[in-house]
């Protein structure tokens, strides 16, 4: 069995194969255990790039290959970081309070060193209380089962309500961003009880580790890698088998499937729930990263950058995903960064801080009406893959991906 | 793909090693760490702005300790997260001496950590909630009790308000704020059902009901007044919404602590004259000072009709402490420059001197000013100067604690328990 | 020069070396304040007062120019509210000024004369806060009531409503006789009535004019009324009833554990008169143990054991027993102390018969103020219903009828506003400027739809889902596009002055006519699209094409073209709400991206290609979230949390909306 399956996916040997060479790269140049040549803040961005890499893949499955264009997985995303944030702040600053309290005259009681985490965590917004989403927080091992439980029941939740009514196409998309919408909107009240607007931060710093940054991050990097790896080759295995192929059914004429007996909706429901859960754990990987996480990250348009990402890099394919997500987020930042060079026009200068969202969202045009098989399709140049002649016709679900079989020259 | 990735990675790789390689021992480096983008580049790009200005000032008057000065301004786009990864850009690849920066509280809670762990030095222009201390952070903006309570002093003293409605945007700022207000107000003897609280999403633009429900405040013949809070645009739904319920400031004032000069050019003012704000500055200040510095700022920018604001000041205010400090210190070291930091003075903008305190917070005048037609103030009222306050003496948490840098070395002190909380701040 | 804040400390040393010049150059013996008049000599006298220009100490100085009795009082007091009282530094003394060439003219108080032009540097304005102002309008009222001016009289009765005052009450009974203004004659007759409420000394008169005034909603009832029966709070010894001390109007008799006093409130109120001991709390037993702490015990109890609330209680209690620190107090405790105490609610107006006519007109009037309240409500809901209905009205079209996903709507919205604001800077006119900017939003906005159809749109139109990815390119980019061009900050899209103000009905139902206007816009283009649809050819066309291109198409219908023009229309309508919405909110870049989601969701709810449908939606979203906003009103966020909460379950329940089109038209 596995040998076939990696004979049937020979890109996943290959992607598996690159990312550690990758890793092993980055590794030897980095600051913690290398010579110094990549900065700390460059690994960061590049660990952050992975974990969006494996978001990406989770878009993916859910929209390439099954084609329900979902707009809000970033929230699934943005969930799993506030529950490893949530432990995160907690214990760091339950270190810093049991420390301050232990120089007192006599040993502090339970409630004192929970009143005082209270005050510290929720004094920067003006309470003290502990609100009742924080009651695992103290546990590592309950908070690391919620990154993946809550975005998971969620998405459960949300599907098994909207699959079971038959919403489907452009309306469960906008559904996914009203949830999305909703979802941050709930967050950035104060009273959610996660710190509103301000969020959770400081999540960079692991409690009781000494380490220097420069070797965190390269844990994280490395983390993220390894995650990226097995998201990826578990993303492989679920679109290679047999439920892959009812997915596959189900995007391209979700009735036959269903007059076939199929349950359409478990087989929806349970891909939904499975990619939620992935966006969970990049989401947990990437936050303690970034250093702080908020509600703005989980904003409707985040979503979308997430489509904008797979569709460029390359729907239907999972190594599109990835491309797509690595190559615009880091073009993002180095054109917004301010390195890359202005050009001078002579009447006017084009600075691309202010073009290169123009740039993107032309680009992005000029990718659905041109190329709809986005960067990967260069792939199909190089191995002997070519689209099929058919005269016009409709190819595929959408016109956008191809029937493997077909493609076959 | 693997041509690809490589490329990709190789051009950042190259970008960023480039950049350090760039770093000139002959240069005093200043970070500026403002978004240019976003929704905060509004505001924002003038301070950028505000610190080109200021650096080539400098270099004109022979830079520092014998070097030049060189702004190095990165955009941290108006994204929370990136701010904290700029900075440490901005501190291990550019390796600058000082970064002046941030505007919102989160972003400038994202940055904490990181200029702590590298121990980097930030000037932080804004008018902010307190309740924090950082070693690395000087806060040249406003704390709670140098506008917050001296603007609500004159509502109770002035105008005589006995019922207040407190609006704000919901995000931090506001509701420590707030807080602070209502325990500050039960301390004045202010009941509880006489403080109306209201928050709304940013940007909101959907009054009619607030600013109803203010207007039913008054039926216990209480004089009601408006504290806001409200935050940068939602305030011109606000502004409409008050002028067309036609409420005159003689009725029931308002006092915004978030609205200057850059946000009332996007409004007609006619009807909002009266209308009360409360700044450490305004640019109708009266002082020679004040003539200069706008007069520069106008030429620099090349736009006459260009406003300054009470961010401005408190870099110009900031920027040359920071100038004057590392004199002092004969070096850029950032503890010897933040040594030196502690009781320097240096004229303010509206006449006076600032005098940076131990606990990183400076001592200002409190402003206030009625708006006028022409979108500019008239101060009506101004005190002595307030040394800032980083831990408000107006929540019983906080009123325990102290911040001391310079002879306690903490900036969270319980001087109850005569025990120093913690030396890194809370983020 | 003198700083701004210390006017009031330069001015008079100042005026004391001008002062000291004058007696060294001039032979004269008379000094500078002699020659004064008499009014300028009542204002040097509180001329401290009068420079530090703050409310608490500047009432003296006030009542002395109000009744000196001086034929000039009223104008100095005028002028000085007026902001028209200017100080010259160099001898302190007070004038009249107003603006000429060069500077200002001084005019002298007491003669009336021109005293010269001065420079501004060598005057200083008086300027009075809003509070000194409305001491002064108090002041002047009994100089305005009988004014000739009927302006001055409107000022006088608007200070008397601001700031009701006992001593007004005389005045303005003797000035109502008089009265020839009918308007000005029913507003005098009315302040009247409410300072006798509140303050005339005959009983039955407050009585007689709290029933004159019942059913009467307006806020300035109410402020008479309420003061009457605000209630103060007090407690006494004893645990009888009968304990209250005579004379007092008690409002009602409170028992401690009750939901209108907890016990711990009654136990603070006692603490906080020193009628028994405070309680011992958790951090005041932590502070007396460690007060107590010797050779690592305190009393019998290692230190190391003090790590829980049980065990430092016991530990206290231990200290307390042997006379060290004052005594824990259980909750029975003080349960015994509260029993003997009787806690009641006491009126600040002795007389019962006045407190309760004031409670008996206030319940007349807190139905109706409900009610009135209630319809508030629902014009606020339809007002943001309208809105909603505005901004989706373009997407019913081109989603709702067309099928067509377009994320760049709200950047349509906004180029619409931004049309409105270019042709501001063009025309200064604001109503001009407006009737100019509506049919150019329209065409601007036309024109760009019809180019996006043609150019993005019609080779997509079996892919929606692409649809929805390009035109959120587009609208990125167009987003970008706005900022580069007009900059982040909000640009003033300025109503015309007849749309400035309020429709008020009364003083709690009242709707800003700018809000009227685009609740009428919305109907209009609710009629202008029933009628397109219904009653023209291009409608006809649309609905074959929408149905079922390919026999529209062999029908002799060109659908490129009608799909261009609906489109076009769709697009062109979203550009004249776009100019609505930016004249009562703001003008941004972003301003579309606010109301993307909200349309999408109000054609989706109402149920798609059917307007009324949108209309449903767009009502029972304004409805909800007003309903939710008034259920909670200290958080507007949440109320449009819970909107789209349960737009999400909505429509997970009827997921073709609320008008669901039936049979062929359903597609699928």
């Amino acid at each position: 069995m596995n040998r076939s399956f990696v004979a049937r996916n020979p890109s996943v040997l290959i992607f598996l194969a690159l990312l550690a060479l990758f890793t092993l790269g980055v590794t030897i140049l980095s600051e913690g255990f290398g010579v110094g040549m990549i900065s700390t803040s460059f690994v960061k961005t590049l660990g952050k790039t992975l974990c969006l890499c494996l978001v990406a893949v989770a878009m993916d499955l859910i929209w390439g290959y099954a084609g329900i264009l979902s707009l809000g997985h970033f929230a699934f995303f943005g969930l799993g970081g506030y529950m490893i944030g949530m432990w995160l702040m907690y214990e760091r600053t339950r270190l810093i309070v049991v420390d301050a309290l232990a120089q007192g005259s006599m040993p502090p009681t339970p409630q004192e060193v929970v009143d005082g985490i209270g005050n510290q965590i929720f004094g920067v917004v003006g309470s003290s209380e502990f609100p009742a989403v924080w009651a695992f927080a103290d546990s590592l091992t309950l908070q690391l089962a919620l990154v993946v439980l809550v975005p998971g029941l969620l998405a459960l939740v949300f599907g098994w309500l909207a699959f079971r009514s038959r919403v489907t196409g452009v309306y469960l998309s906008i559904l996914t961003q009203a949830m999305t919408l909703a979802l941050a909107l709930y967050l950035f009240q104060n009273d959610s009880g996660l710190r509103g607007n301000n969020g959770l931060s400081g999540l960079q710093n692991l409690p009781g580790v000494t380490a220097s940054q420069d070797v965190v991050s390269m844990w994280f990097f490395w983390g993220s890698a390894l995650a990226l790896g097995l998201g990826y080759l578990l993303a492989a295995w679920v679109v290679s088998g047999k439920f892959g192929s009812v997915i596959r059914g189900i995007r391209d004429n979700e009735a036959r499937v269903r007059f076939l007996g199929y349950s359409v909706e478990a087989y929806k429901l349970a891909l939904f729930t499975l990619t939620a859960c992935i966006a969970g754990i990049a989401g947990a990987l990437y936050y303690p990263q970034a250093g702080i996480i908020n509600p703005a990250e989980i904003a409707p348009i985040a979503s979308i950058y997430l489509a904008v990402w797979v569709a460029i890099g390359g729907r239907g394919r999972l190594y599109g995903a990835v491309i797509g997500a690595a190559v615009v987020s880091l073009l993002s930042s180095w054109f917004t960064g301010g390195q890359a060079p202005d050009i001078p026009l002579g009447f006017y200068t084009v600075k691309w801080v202010d073009w290169w969202l123009v740039l993107l969202g032309l680009s992005f045009v000029g990718v659905t009406l041109f190329a709809p098989q986005g960067i990967g399709g260069l792939v199909d140049l190089i191995s002997d893959r070519l689209r099929p002649d058919r005269h016009g016709a409709d190819l595929g679900p959408d016109q956008g991906s191809l029937r493997e079989k077909e493609a076959r020259k | 793909m693997t041509f690809l990735k490589s490329t990709v990675t190789g051009t950042l790789v190259a970008a960023s090693l480039g950049t350090a390689a760039m770093a000139d021992e002959h240069t005093i480096k200043v970070g500026v760490l403002h978004s240019l983008s976003g929704t905060m580049a509004i505001s924002e790009t003038t301070l950028k702005d505000t610190m080109l200005m200021l650096v080539e000032q400098q270099n004109a008057k022979g830079g520092l300790l014998g070097k030049q000065l060189e702004a190095v301004v990165v955009d941290p786009a108006s994204d929370w997260p990136l701010f904290a990864e700029k900075a440490r850009e901005l501190l291990t690849v550019h390796e600058v001496d000082v970064m002046f920066g941030n505007w919102t509280s989160v972003s400038r809670k994202s940055v904490l950590p990181v200029i702590e762990e590298l121990n980097g030095l930030l000037f932080y222009p804004v008018q902010y909630e307190g309740e924090e201390s950082s070693k690395n952070v000087f806060y040249t903006g406003a704390a709670p009790n140098q506008q917050a309570i001296p603007a609500t002093d004159y509502f109770l003293e002035e105008l005589g308000v006995e019922k207040f409605a407190l609006l704000g945007t919901d995000y931090v700022y506001p509701r420590t704020t707030n807080n602070i207000l209502e325990s500050y107000l039960a301390d004045k003897g202010i009941a509880s059902e006489d403080i109306f609280v209201n928050y709304t999403p940013f940007g909101h633009s959907d009054w009619s009901k607030i600013v109803a429900d203010v207007v039913a405040l008054g039926a216990d013949g209480k004089k009601v007044g408006v504290i806001s809070t409200i935050n940068g645009d939602a305030n011109i739904g606000f502004y409409k919404e008050l002028a067309a319920a036609g409420i005159s400031a003689d009725d029931i004032p308002v006092v915004a602590f978030s609205v200057g000069e850059e946000e009332l050019s996007g409004l007609d003012t006619s009807n909002l004259v009266g209308h009360l704000a409360a700044w450490n500055y305004f640019m109708s200040a009266d002082s020679p000072e004040n003539a200069e510095f706008i007069e520069t700022w106008h030429a620099f920018i090349g736009n006459e009709d260009r406003v300054t604001n009470d961010p401005m000041e408190a870099h110009y205010i900031g920027f040359n402490m920071w100038a004057a400090a590392v004199e002092a210190a004969g070096t850029t070291d950032v503890d010897a420059v933040r040594s030196a930091m502690y009781g320097l003075e240096f004229p303010n903008l509206t006449g006076g001197t600032a005098v940076m305190g131990v606990n990183h917070h400076l001592s200002k005048p409190v402003l206030i000013g009625e708006i006028q037609a022409d979108g500019q103030f008239d101060i009506i009222s101004e005190t002595d100067p307030v040394p800032g306050d980083a831990w408000t003496d107006f929540l019983p948490e906080s009123a325990v604690l102290e911040s001391d840098w310079k002879d306690l070395g903490c900036g969270m002190y319980n001087t109850e328990t005569k025990t120093c909380v913690q030396i890194l701040s809370n983020y | 020069m003198c700083p701004l804040r210390s006017i009031a400390d330069c001015i008079p040393m100042i005026r004391v070396i001008a002062a000291t010049l004058a007696l060294l150059l001039t032979s004269l013996s008379a000094s500078a304040q002699d020659t004064n008049g008499a009014i300028q000599q009542v204002l040097q006298e509180h001329s401290v007062a009068i420079l530090k220009s703050s409310r608490t100490t500047i009432g003296p100085a006030i009542d002395a120019v109000a009744d000196s009795g001086l034929p000039q009082a009223q104008a100095v007091l005028q002028a000085w509210s007026d902001r028209n009282m200017w100080v010259r530094a160099a001898d302190g003394l007070f004038f009249r000024a107003t603006e000429a060439e060069g500077g200002y003219s001084l005019t002298d108080f007491d003669t009336g004369e021109t005293v010269g032009v001065f420079g501004s540097d060598a005057l200083d304005q008086i300027k009075p806060n809003s509070g000194i102002r409305a001491l002064i309008g108090t002041a002047l009222v009994q100089f305005q009531l009988k004014d000739p001016n009927p302006r001055r009289r409107q000022d006088a009765l608007t200070s008397i409503s601001r700031n009701p005052d006992p001593a007004l009450l005389k005045p303005l009974r003797n000035s109502i006789e008089m009265e020839t203004d009918p308007n000005l004659k029913a507003q005098k007759l009315r302040q009247e009535r409410l300072l006798t409420i509140g303050y005339d000394e005959d009983p039955d008169a407050r009585v007689q004019a709290m029933a004159d005034m019942s059913g009467d909603l307006s806020v300035d009832v109410r402020a008479a009324l309420n003061p009457l029966v605000a209630t103060r709070r007090a407690v006494v010894k004893g645990a009888a009833q009968g304990e209250v001390p005579a004379g007092t109007n008690v409002a009602r008799i409170l028992t401690p554990g009750s939901d209108a006093l907890p016990k711990v409130e009654a136990y603070d109120m006692l603490v906080a008169a020193d009628l028994a001991p405070p309680r011992v709390t958790d951090a005041a037993i932590r502070t007396a143990l460690e007060a107590n702490i010797a050779e690592g015990r305190v009393g019998d109890v290692a230190v190391q054991q003090l790590g829980t609330d049980a065990a430092r209680r016991a530990a206290y209690i231990a200290l307390a027993d042997a006379g060290t620190v004052p005594p824990f107090i259980s909750e029975e405790a003080v349960q015994e102390t509260l029993d003997g105490f009787t806690f009641y609610d006491a009126y600040a107006d002795p007389s019962p018969q006045i407190t309760d006519a004031a409670n008996d007109a206030l319940n007349a009037i807190r139905l109706k103020v409900g009610l009135n309240q209630a319809a508030d409500l629902t014009l606020d809901a339809l007002s943001l219903a309208s809105i909603y209905f505005l901004a989706a009205i373009g997407l019913a079209i081109t989603f709702g009828v067309m099928g067509v996903i377009n994320m760049a709507h709200g950047e349509f919205i906004m180029m619409g506003a931004y049309t409105g604001y270019v042709v501001q800077q063009i025309i200064p006119n604001h109503t001009l400027s407006i009737i100019v900017a509506i049919p150019l939003a329209f065409a601007v906005t036309f024109a760009a739809g019809v180019a996006m159809e043609r150019l993005v749109i019609r080779w997509l139109y079996n892919r929606p889902l692409e649809t929805l990815l390009a035109t959120f390119g587009i609208s990125i980019a167009l987003q970008q596009l706005a900022k580069n061009i007009f900059g982040t900050q909000a640009r003033p899209l300025t109503a015309p002055a007849w749309l400035d103000g309020a429709m008020t009905l009364n003083d709690v139902v009242s709707i800003s006519y700018i809000r009227i206007a685009i609740f009428f816009l919305a109907l209009f283009f609710l009629a202008v699209f029933l009628f397109i649809m219904k009653r023209t050819r291009l409608g006809l066309e649309t609905r074959a094409v929408t149905q079922n291109p390919r026999m529209a198409a062999s029908m002799g219908i060109n659908p490129g073209r009608v799909n261009m023009l609906t489109f076009g229309l769709g697009s062109g309508i979203a550009g004249v709400a776009g100019v609505a919405i930016g004249l009562f909110a703001k003008v941004t870049s972003e301003m579309g991206s606010d109301y993307i989601v909200q349309s999408f969701m109000t054609v989706v709810v109402g149920g798609v290609g059917n307007i009324w449908g949108t209309l449903a939606g767009a009502a029972m979203i304004g409805f909800l979230q007003k309903g939710i906003e008034w259920g909670n009103p200290s958080n507007t966020l949440a109320a449009q949390t819970y909107m789209i909460i349960f737009i999400i379950i909505f429509i997970q329940f009827r997921p073709r909306g609320i008008i669901a089109l039936k049979g062929r038209a359903a597609g699928d």
